[in-house]
Formats: C-alpha cells, sequence, structure tokens
C-alpha cells in the first residue's frame, strides 16, 4: 500500500506540471485568437531560441547541485563575446563561431569561480548561485559601462554612449540569424532553421554521450551522495566544478544562439531573466530539481513558451486588460520554479522523517522481543 | 597587536573596510562641495525608513529560517494596509493607525501561511522564500488591477479602475511619524525623532522578546534544533511564531517607509526591498543563523550611509555615477559572502 502511493507521488510530480501546464494551454489557445500556423511558428523560434540554455541546466542537476541560476555568469560572458564581435564588424556565422571563442575563456573563468564558491555553500548552492549572478552583473556592468571605449579600445564609435566610453544599452547585431539561415526550410509556412536545430541536436548527443563518460558517472555518483563518492575515490569538490565550469560555457553558447535568433542585445539586463526562464521551462517539462532529461527540457521549453505566447492575448481578450495577461505569465514562471522546488524540498524532508521512522522501528524492534 | 586581531576578527573585514570607506566619504565631502548636514540628514532619514525593514530579519535568522528573502510577502501586507487606510479616507494619526492594524492583521495572516509552507521545506527556505516573494508579487499585481478600490486619488485616473503605481500619501498621513518631535537643527539638518523613536520602540519590543520564555525556545531552535526538540520545544511552532514576527515587523516596516518617502509605491516595488534588506544586516555583522538588534542598527547605518553618500561624493569628484554599481556590488558580494561562510 505504502509503496504504491510512493509510486502514483512520484508519477504525479513527474507529470503534474506539464499536464497542468497543457490544460491551461489548451483552454488559453482558442481564447487568444491565435492561427495554429502562426502559433507552430512562434514555438518552433522558441525552441530554437531557448532550448539551448535550457538544456545548458542539466549538468549541475545530476551532480546534485540543483538548478544553476549561476547560468546568468555564462548568458554574461557570451554576451561580452558578442559586443566584442560587433564591435570587429564580423558578420554571420564565422562571427558567431568567433564570438563563441572570445566568449569561452571568459565562462571558464566565470565558471571555475563558481564552482569555487558553491563548493563553499554546500546544501545551498541554489540561492548562493542566484546571489552569484546579481553579484557578477555588477561587475558585468561596470565592465561595460566604464571599461568598454576608455580602456579596451572600440573601433566603432557608434556602438557606444554618447559621452565617449561604454557600450549603448540596445545594440543590432550583425551576426543576427547567423545560424538560422544556414539550412533554412519552410514548410507549410512554418520556417524551420535546420542548421540551429542541428547544433541543438549536437549538445543533445554530447549530454547523452557525457554522461557515460567517467565523470558523468563521477558526476551521478556526487549527486547522489557526496560522502560515499569521497569515500570511493572521487574528488568531489573537483566534480562540482567541472560540472559548473561545463554548465557556464553551454549557457554562454546557449546565450549566443538565443541572441543570434532576436538580433538585437539587451546589453545591461538582457542576462537577467535567462536563468528563470531556463528554470521554469525545465520544471515545466517535469523535471524536478534533482532529476531532469533531454526530454524534459524539449517538452518544456515548447510548453512554456507556448503559454508564455498565448497567455497576454488570452488574458487581454478576457478581461480587457493587457497587463494581466502579462502579471499573470510572470506570475506562473516564479509560480511554477516556486512549486518545483517546494515539491521537490517536501518530498526529501518526508522521505527524512520516513528513514527516521523505520530506523526506530527496528530500533524498537529487538528491545520488544 | 593581538586585540587588534581579535576585534578585527570580532567585527570583520567586510564592516571594517565599508565602515572605513564610509568614513572616507564623510571626511572628503566637504571638500567636493557637499554639505555635510545634508548627507547626515539623508541617511539619518533613510535610516529611519529602512530599519524597521532590517529589523524584521532578526526573528527568522534567530529561528534557523535564514535570511528572509521573502520580505515581499510582508511588505504587500503593508501596502494593502496603507491602501485600505486610503479607501477609508483617513487623515492624520487616524489613519496610519489604521494603516497599521490592517497591515499588521494581514501581515499575521500571511505570516502564519507563509511559515506553515517553510516548515514543509526546512533546509532550502532562502531559495523557496526568494522565488515565493517574486510570485507573491507578480500575483498581487494582478490583484492590484482588479480589486475594487475607489479612493481617486489612489486608483488609475483614466480609467477609474486598477491602482495606480505610486499613489501620494500628502493629503493623508505624510510625516505623521517622521514630524513627530523633529529637531530642526539647521536649514538642511531635521532630524525625524518620531522615526528614530518609534525604530527604538519597536527595537524594543524585538529585544524584550527575545528574553520571553517564547523568544529563548526561538533562539534554541534557531542555534540547536536537537537539543530544542529534546527540551520538548515545539520546533514547527517557534518556527511559525518567528516568521509571523518577521513578517509583520516587514508591514510596520513599510509603512513607516511610505509615510516618511510620501508615496504608497505599488506593484514590482517590493521586489526592489528584498536583497538590499538582507544585505544590510548581514553588513551590520549577522550571519545566516545570529542576528541582534545591534547588527541592524549597524547594518542599516552602514549600508543607506553608502547609499547616499556615493552618489553624491564620487559623483561630484570623478563625475561618474558609479554609485548603482557600487550598490550592486557591495549588497550582492555581501549576501555572497554570507553564504559562503561556514555555518556557526
Amino acid at each position: 500500500m505504502n509503496y504504491d502511493k510512493n509510486k502514483l507521488g512520484k508519477m504525479m510530480t513527474g507529470s503534474v506540471v506539464p499536464l497542468m501546464f497543457l490544460i491551461i494551454s489548451v483552454i488559453a489557445i482558442p481564447l487568444s485568437q491565435f492561427t495554429g500556423v502562426y502559433l507552430m511558428d512562434q514555438i518552433v523560434t522558441r525552441l530554437v531560441r531557448n532550448s539551448f540554455l535550457v538544456l545548458s541546466l542539466l549538468l549541475p542537476i545530476m551532480a546534485g547541485m540543483g538548478i544553476n541560476f549561476g547560468m546568468v555568469l555564462g548568458a554574461m560572458a557570451g554576451q561580452i563575446g558578442l559586443v566584442f564581435i560587433t564591435d570587429w564588424g564580423i558578420k554571420g556565422a564565422p562571427g558567431l563561431l568567433l564570438a563563441a571563442v572570445v566568449a569561452t575563456p571568459i565562462a571558464i573563468i566565470l565558471g571555475y569561480f563558481a564552482g569555487i564558491v558553491l563548493n563553499r555553500a554546500k546544501g545551498r548552492e541554489m540561492i548562493t548561485s542566484m546571489m552569484l549572478s546579481l553579484f557578477i552583473a555588477g561587475i558585468y556592468q561596470f565592465f561595460l559601462l566604464y571599461l568598454c571605449g576608455s580602456i579596451i579600445p572600440f573601433k566603432s564609435a557608434g556602438m557606444l554612449l554618447s559621452r565617449g566610453y561604454g557600450v549603448r544599452n540596445a545594440l543590432d547585431l550583425g551576426v543576427a540569424k547567423g545560424f538560422d539561415n544556414l539550412l533554412k526550410i519552410n514548410i507549410g509556412g512554418v520556417g524551420i532553421p535546420v542548421g540551429t536545430f542541428l547544433i541543438i541536436a549536437l549538445i543533445c548527443f554530447f549530454t547523452i554521450w557525457f554522461r557515460n563518460t567517467k565523470l558523468g558517472h563521477d558526476m551521478r555518483a556526487v549527486g547522489l551522495g557526496m560522502g560515499v563518492s569521497d569515500s570511493a575515490g572521487i574528488a568531489v569538490e573537483k566534480t562540482r566544478i567541472q560540472s559548473i565550469v561545463i554548465s557556464t560555457v553551454l549557457a554562454c553558447y546557449g546565450q549566443i544562439i538565443y541572441l543570434q535568433n532576436i538580433g538585437t542585445l539587451n546589453t545591461y539586463n538582457g542576462a537577467d531573466q535567462a536563468a528563470l526562464f531556463a528554470a521554469a521551462a525545465l520544471l515545466v517539462g517535469g523535471a524536478t530539481v534533482a532529476r531532469a532529461t533531454i526530454p524534459n527540457a524539449i517538452i518544456g521549453t515548447a510548453l512554456f513558451h507556448l503559454m508564455f505566447i498565448v497567455m497576454p492575448m488570452a488574458g487581454k481578450y478576457i478581461t480587457g486588460q493587457a497587463m494581466i495577461g502579462e502579471y499573470f505569465r510572470m506570475f506562473i514562471s516564479y509560480g511554477v520554479v516556486t512549486l518545483a522546488l517546494i515539491l521537490h524540498s517536501w518530498k526529501r524532508q518526508k522521505d527524512k522523517d520516513m528513514d527516521r521512522l523505520s530506523f526506530r522501528i527496528d530500533a524498537a524492534k529487538p528491545a520488544s522481543k | 597587536m593581538v586585540a587588534i586581531k581579535g576585534f578585527i576578527k570580532d567585527f570583520g573585514w567586510p564592516r571594517i573596510i565599508i565602515g572605513l570607506f564610509l568614513l572616507a566619504l564623510f571626511v572628503a565631502a566637504p571638500f567636493f562641495g557637499v554639505r555635510v548636514d545634508t548627507s547626515l540628514n539623508d541617511v539619518l532619514v533613510r535610516f529611519g525608513m529602512n530599519a524597521i525593514m532590517v529589523l524584521s530579519m532578526v526573528p527568522m535568522i534567530q529561528s534557523g529560517c535564514g535570511l528572509n528573502f521573502g520580505i515581499p510577502v510582508g511588505l504587500i501586507a503593508g501596502m494593502i494596509g496603507a491602501v485600505v487606510s486610503l479607501e477609508f479616507n483617513l487623515v492624520g494619526l487616524a489613519g496610519i493607525v489604521v494603516a497599521f492594524i490592517v497591515g499588521i492583521a494581514l501581515a499575521a495572516i500571511f505570516g502564519f501561511l507563509y511559515g506553515l509552507l517553510l516548515n514543509r521545506v526546512k533546509g532550502d527556505e532562502m531559495i523557496i522564500a526568494t522565488y515565493v516573494g517574486f510570485s507573491f508579487v507578480f500575483f498581487m499585481n494582478m490583484m492590484w488591477l482588479i480589486l475594487p478600490f475607489k479612493n481617486p486619488s489612489s486608483v488609475q485616473g483614466f480609467k477609474g479602475e486598477g491602482l495606480r503605481v505610486t499613489i501620494s500619501v500628502e493629503d493623508y498621513w505624510y510625516h505623521v511619524i517622521s514630524d513627530f518631535l523633529k529637531i530642526d537643527v539647521s536649514k538642511y539638518l531635521i532630524i525625524p525623532t518620531g522615526m528614530i523613536l518609534f525604530f527604538a520602540f519597536m527595537a524594543f519590543l524585538v529585544w524584550g522578546f527575545f528574553k520571553t520564555k517564547t523568544g529563548t525556545a526561538i533562539t534554541a531552535v534557531g542555534s540547536n534544533p536537537d537539543y530544542a526538540r529534546a527540551s520538548g520545544i515545539s520546533i514547527d511552532k517557534m518556527r511559525i511564531v518567528s516568521v509571523m514576527l518577521s513578517t509583520m515587523l516587514a508591514a510596520i516596516g513599510m509603512i513607516v517607509y511610505q509615510q516618511s518617502f510620501g508615496f504608497v509605491q505599488m506593484y514590482n516595488s517590493p521586489l526592489a526591498f528584498s536583497f538590499p534588506t538582507v544585505a544590510a544586516v548581514l553588513l551590520g555583522g549577522a550571519s545566516v543563523n545570529k542576528a541582534s538588534i545591534l547588527n541592524v542598527i549597524i547594518g542599516t547605518f552602514l549600508f543607506q550611509g553608502i547609499l547616499t553618500m556615493t552618489p553624491s561624493v564620487i559623483n561630484s569628484a570623478i563625475n561618474i555615477d558609479v554609485s548603482e554599481i557600487i550598490r550592486i556590488i557591495v549588497s550582492n558580494g555581501m549576501i555572497v559572502y554570507a553564504l559562503t561562510r561556514k555555518a556557526r
């Protein structure tokens, strides 16, 4: 009986969130008065934009560090790469690749730093990674606002603020659609950028392959129990740092892909919400803080963004106020992350209580004999 | 030498650096044409405005619930108190007392539910509190639009429904507490005695509360849960009491802030408080599981001091507005530093 209940509970937590979102979206789609083709097109666009960022969250979850809200660090590294590429005026896919090359070392350094910090905050990685991303955002702003154009020379004066230094708030990227326009096909009015999808497929294969390497196994072991892994001879702290470094670098590439699709860079707060939306998308896909798979990421991205597109319009048609839909989707984004975190933590606490109870029963048995 | 080392260790490097920085700013101020009395006035006013919110961190830290990143929950209770009081068109002392009563009552209810939730997620309170705060703000954003408020000065003018983003309390209870027994030292320096006395009163209440049986039990739960359980203290109950207390203090803090500021800021405004408030108490020397009233006073003074002095002094000194970035780096850096320190 108890076993059944547990199994049911597991299934519930696994699929209740995606189902709930599916239901909300199914109700909201007719209300929003969007056409099917438009919605398909939008979802394809959103998948192209966001799934790489969402996939970058997988490894730290595997290593037991929860959701890496510090992926914003990677996103910021990616943006710095793009800023330099735009200054150098290199366009198209080569520009994007060069941006990735410029940004990778920055992402590695930031990721390594984040890894060290998170190793000092075991048990509260998520809040620490979030605060760390806010902290680094300050340094990022300092770098772009005061160092760029003054200490670091810039070629194109048009990118700088009128006072002569500091990067402008919004930049048009010369590399826009660099990956999307490689191998673009059109099916029934829905444009599918095969090039970008191939890159996303590549990262999926990388993740699958990585899981079966020695390091991948180590990470999973560390995720299951740090004490046990340590006595099994795994360098726990090093493994955790590696998982964060890989996640940060992937997030950096993810942000580059995201921005090449959008085409404009919101220099100072473009990365702020990256972690929130990526985390929400992943959790909507049925992932938990302790377990996340590639299908979770892809399904979650599609579902979350379906809701994201539909909700403001639906809200507008129902209530006559556009802002309600806007607030509702922000509420849902934050709410779903909150709910997933609560469910996970609650379950962990209940498991702990049950362990203690069974231990007490075991301990009491011989005594009662 | 040993004594100095011990003092540095006790006081902590971050506080010493920031304290010296603040002192340097005050010394440098006259040379750059910044009036010291104006600055002092600003620091005092901001201290009074923010101190109670920072004080609201103490009960939850003491009970082991960690830093209250979910402070928006309490702030929103205070905001509701304020708009309800405006709705009744109450002026002066009556207005602010009703705002307090409504705010505190709602904060007690919110705090109770919030406490129940936090009891289910022991160990992950901080990240969950952050997200609960965020989600609650956006939920209430919808409510501000939907709820049937009628007072013309608080609803959006052109539609007559939905609250404004900033509601002026100028004609209602502006500076009711601030101007109580205020001392005009000069044209530029007016000491808001009322606000400081009110904070002292609140701080005294909290201090007194932690001397009672319940207060001691809360501290015991925070510093050693197993020991507390063994001595027959209900951990969950004590945690709920502390969360309720924190939430109520946050609601009071918000109303005090509003009456001094002159506006009730609605919608996303509570989000702007959560990290700076946490940073302030940490700057004062609190850790993730230990905080005192002294920490609150030192922390608020240092934090607000930096906030007021950096824009005026640094901007007139080097003509670059780095104050916002200094604020981000100091406050968030302080929180990261506190989180990475070993518990106990």
